[in-house]
């Protein structure tokens, strides 16, 4: 029987994922953990559209015309920018959470289409170091695996002060996925819980974290671009702050942004989306002088080339992809729903990525599981998503007359609701309003 | 002959490129005058001697050479080393030690709060009292404290051992007092002895991880 058409009503207040999540509170006594973003409906970049060209702009020819979409990363004070092929790079994803395979594969992709992978928490591995053309080194609160001579090894560096899925949040390794090799790089035992820090162990505000990034910049002798990276939440006061404190480039995470293990009711209710926080980013930089001089990563819920056109034409410099890298290596793949159903989800809905029972090869540390994944293979489909990611942004970049895929400006954009139109800060489409914006 | 660098004249940028490439095996630094990340990064065996008080991350990530400063330290220092040996002749402040993964740090008076913070490896012996919250998150390496202990000493240990000679104003969650075994005043004679302090190891008492929050138990939440 389909209930509905039984007259039977379903409540919008309690549906049946939120009876099934009391149900399973009042059973287990614990929250709920898991990977993966928000979940919840947001203003996203769905919500804009492009203004192709017509009689005011020119188009430029498919096919023919040059859309060029090369970034260049760090140009403010570093002696070695990064200089990638197309403005969506590979955001920062632990070996820990992900298995070396995984790691490998992303930077195998990454450098197959000239743009950059990141370490996570843990450290870096040899895999990753020596399939990344381009590496950005993390420097997080846990200082998990750091090590200068890794630092001197990057290509970049990003401070982390937080991500998207949990502003304010650390982070925890559930046991299961301590196998030896990550306790020793963590230098903690073999299969307990693993608890990052989500503060900085020597530095608190941003007058401190000026001194660190000159540390940090002494350390490596000036040469590499120095990121810092925020969850989206005050995003327009912690841009200013960090372009203070001398950042070379800012990453912005939206609440979309994945996690491989945090709590839901985090991952659902902290931080802002994605939309609402990359013109508070820009504004920010463009009150200081700084727009394009200091560069703009903005990431959670990038999807594809319209997205990343859209992020774009909004101000960022790039965007990064987490989730979606992801599932481009297998993660969620059809083949194999009837493993994800034996741990009770299903192809499409898996989220447990703190489970370490991955059958995708991903999100795990068991050997059996992890050599499910070909690295050259799996590298190979996330190449081929980039590529089709740039040449779908190029398409729409060229439909609204631009060169570069840079060229692209809030003007060419417009919202199809209110609340995309006063977080975007465009026209809802066939007006001239922007809500809260000051004639 | 050690090479001598004025940082009244030569700026820290200059210092940390030339300790990075270095012509000769010993360094002395003067008019450091709280100057920042002074000798941080350097990777050889070098003998470096800085002549007054430093601000934040002196020797900061230091590898295999040994730092001495003739006077006070601000935050951070000797943060995340690897090996070699740093020692502050007067005061640290807060996060000495902090993530150090080796090498030996002395602090012959005080440390602030934080000292040896998510410690990863490094031994560090402190000739005075050490401020609150000092080895939180220790996961490895030695934190000795020859003075007193402030406040939530331990909190969250993991695998790091401490010793204490004075008072421990409280412990924080998870670290327990233990029994000092004669392995334990045998490494505590070491660290002393490494440190050039006289006092007697058998004056000291042990502290470590009871090991219970190691896995999150939702019967551990009042804990937390």
């Amino acid at each position: 029987m389909e209930p509905a058409s039984h007259g039977l009503r379903e409540s919008a207040t309690f549906d049946r994922a939120t009876i099934h999540a009391i149900q399973r509170a009042a059973e287990t006594g614990i929250y709920d953990i898991r990977g993966w973003g928000a979940k919840r409906q947001l203003p996203h970049f769905d919500d804009l559209l492009l203004l192709g060209a017509s009689m005011s702009r020119y188009p430029l020819e498919g096919y023919r015309e040059r859309c060029d979409t090369d970034v260049v990363l760090g140009t403010r004070h570093a002696k070695n920018p990064l200089r990638l092929a197309t403005p969506v790079t590979i955001a920062g994803m632990s070996f820990g959470a992900l298995s070396a395979q995984a790691k490998e594969a992303l930077g195998r992709g990454a450098s197959e289409v000239g743009t950059s992978t990141t370490t996570g928490d843990g450290g870096m591995t040899p895999e990753e170091r020596g399939h990344s053309k381009h590496l950005v080194y993390q420097y997080l609160p846990s200082r998990y695996g750091m090590n200068p001579d890794d630092l001197r090894a990057a290509d970049a560096i990003e401070v982390v002060l937080g991500q998207g899925a949990k502003p304010g949040g650390g982070g925890m390794l559930l046991g299961q996925k301590i196998t030896e090799r990550v306790a020793g790089m963590r230098t903690l035992p073999v299969g307990i819980d693993q608890r990052s820090a989500c503060r900085h162990p020597d530095w608190t505000g941003p007058d401190d974290l000026a001194i660190k990034i000159l540390e940090l910049r002494e350390i490596t002798d000036w040469e590499k671009p120095i990121y810092v990276k925020v969850g989206a939440t005050r995003t327009y006061y912690d841009v200013k702050l960090a372009v203070h404190a001398g950042a070379d480039v800012v990453v912005v995470d939206g609440m979309q942004g994945g996690t491989a293990a945090t709590q839901d009711v985090f991952i659902e209710h902290v931080g802002i989306p994605t939309l609402a926080a990359l013109p508070q980013a820009v504004r920010a930089l463009q009150e200081l002088g700084v727009h394009r001089e200091v560069q703009l990563i903005v990431s959670g819920g990038i999807r594809g080339g319209a997205d990343m056109a859209k992020a774009l034409a909004l101000g960022a410099d790039a965007v990064a992809i987490g989730t979606a890298a992801l599932i481009a290596l297998g993660d969620n793949h059809p083949k194999y729903d009837a493993e994800y159903r034996q741990l009770g989800s299903a192809a499409g809905y898996f989220d447990d990525y703190q489970d370490g029972r991955d059958p995708a090869g991903i999100s795990t540390q068991d050997e059996e599981l992890a050599a499910r994944l070909d690295p050259v293979a799996a590298g190979h489909r996330l190449a081929n998503y980039l590529r089709v990611m740039t040449l779908e942004a190029q398409t729409l970049a060229r439909a609204c007359g631009k060169a570069h895929l840079h060229h692209l400006e809030p003007e060419d954009l417009v919202a199809l609701t209110i609340e995309s139109a006063a977080m975007a800060r465009v026209p809802l489409a066939g007006t001239d309003w922007i809500p809260g914006a000051v004639r | 002959m050690a090479t001598l660098i004025d940082l009244a004249e030569t700026p820290v940028r200059e210092l940390n490129q030339a300790l990075h490439t270095p012509s000769t095996a010993t360094w002395r630094i003067l008019n450091p005058r709280g100057a920042h990340a002074v000798a941080c990064g350097i990777r050889e065996d070098l003998a470096v001697e800085v002549e007054g008080h430093v601000g934040y991350y002196c020797a900061g990530m230091n590898q295999h050479a040994t730092v001495t400063v003739h006077g006070n330290a601000g935050t951070g220092v000797a943060e995340n080393m690897m090996s070699g040996t740093v020692r502050v002749r007067g005061n640290a402040s807060q996060s000495a030690g902090a993530t150090a993964h080796g090498g030996l740090l002395v602090i012959d008076g005080d440390a602030a709060a934080r000292c040896g913070i998510s410690m990863k490896g490094v031994d560090i012996v402190v000739g005075g009292n050490v401020g609150h919250m000092s080895a939180f998150m220790g996961q490895a390496g030695r934190l000795v404290v020859c003075g007193d202990a402030g406040d939530a000493l331990g909190d969250s240990l993991y695998e790091a051992r401490i010793y204490v000679r004075g008072t421990v104003k409280s412990l924080g969650a998870d670290c327990v007092e233990k029994e000092m075994r004669p392995e334990h005043h045998a490494e505590l004679a070491e660290l002393l002895k490494a440190a050039e302090r006289d006092e007697d190891p058998a004056d000291f008492r042990r502290y470590g991880s009871a090991r219970e929050l190691y896995h999150f138990d939702v019967g551990n939440t009042a804990a937390y």
